[in-house]
């Protein structure tokens, strides 16, 4: 209690002696100013917390390091010490900007995954199940090439020569096999999209 | 005497830190220890 009535340069050389509660004097007499100060700048609680507890870590070290100039009194120095640490924060920023989430805008509208939803995955299983049975209703070699050409992926030329056909056997196949599927799907009015 | 019809003004309310933040900086003053070797100071955080 005694403490409250020292002065700051007093409190300031009795920490460095060793009287830890001179410190929770200091910040008890000064924080609302240091806090507000910072605040008045960066406009934002959390950080200006983390800037406060940064100015106090600063203020610590050079008087437990017993690197103090006693010079200039106590406030106005970490003043200083918090100005430059904003000053920091805002080259920081500037560097690599910070975008927070707010109502308008949010990562999320940026960021997507492709993994399909479960309403995505049960369409596209049901698309899959259709065309599957869209091909059993195609002749057989044009069935044949359209599979090895889209499920095996494989070139028209290996393909041809698996079938024993020409190359543009092979493709007429496959065209035929296509127009086939519209038409087929046209006729039943099979909607096959995700 | 007169009466007295103005509500009396809200004090600004002071902005202070948290009171983690101070506590932090309390135990972290407690824990810290500087030691200078030669031109260097070697800083030991006692837990």
């Amino acid at each position: 209690m005694a403490n409250l009535v020292l002065p700051d340069a007093v409190l300031v050389k009795n920490y460095i002696g060793g009287d830890e509660s001179a410190l929770s004097t200091l910040i008890q007499r000064h924080q609302s100013k240091i806090f507000g100060f910072i605040y008045s700048k960066v406009n934002d609680r959390d950080l200006s917390d983390d800037i406060f507890q940064d100015t106090f870590i600063k203020v610590i070290k050079t008087l437990k390091s017993h690197s103090y100039n006693e010079e200039g009194k106590f406030l106005p120095w970490v003043m200083r010490i918090a100005h430059n640490l904003v000053v920091d924060h805002y080259r920081k920023a500037k560097k690599m900007p910070l975008q927070r989430e707010t109502e308008e805008y949010s990562v999320f509208n940026y960021m997507t995954d492709n993994v399909l939803n479960i309403e995505g995955q049960m369409i596209s299983d049901q698309v899959a199940f259709d065309l599957n049975k869209l091909l059993d209703e195609l002749p057989e070699d044009q069935k044949e090439v359209l599979v090895m050409r889209m499920y095996q992926d494989l070139s028209f030329k290996e393909i041809a020569d698996l079938t024993g056909v020409s190359i543009n056997t092979a493709l007429g196949r496959m065209r035929y096999a296509l127009l086939n599927l519209r038409k087929i799907i046209e006729k039943n009015q099979i909607i096959l999209t995700n | 005497m007169a009466k007295l019809y103005s509500k009396k003004k809200l004090a600004a309310q002071q902005m202070k830190p948290k009171k983690e933040t101070i506590s932090f900086l309390l135990n972290y003053s407690k824990a810290l220890n500087m030691y200078k070797v030669g031109n260097s100071n070697i800083e030991i955080i006692a837990n």
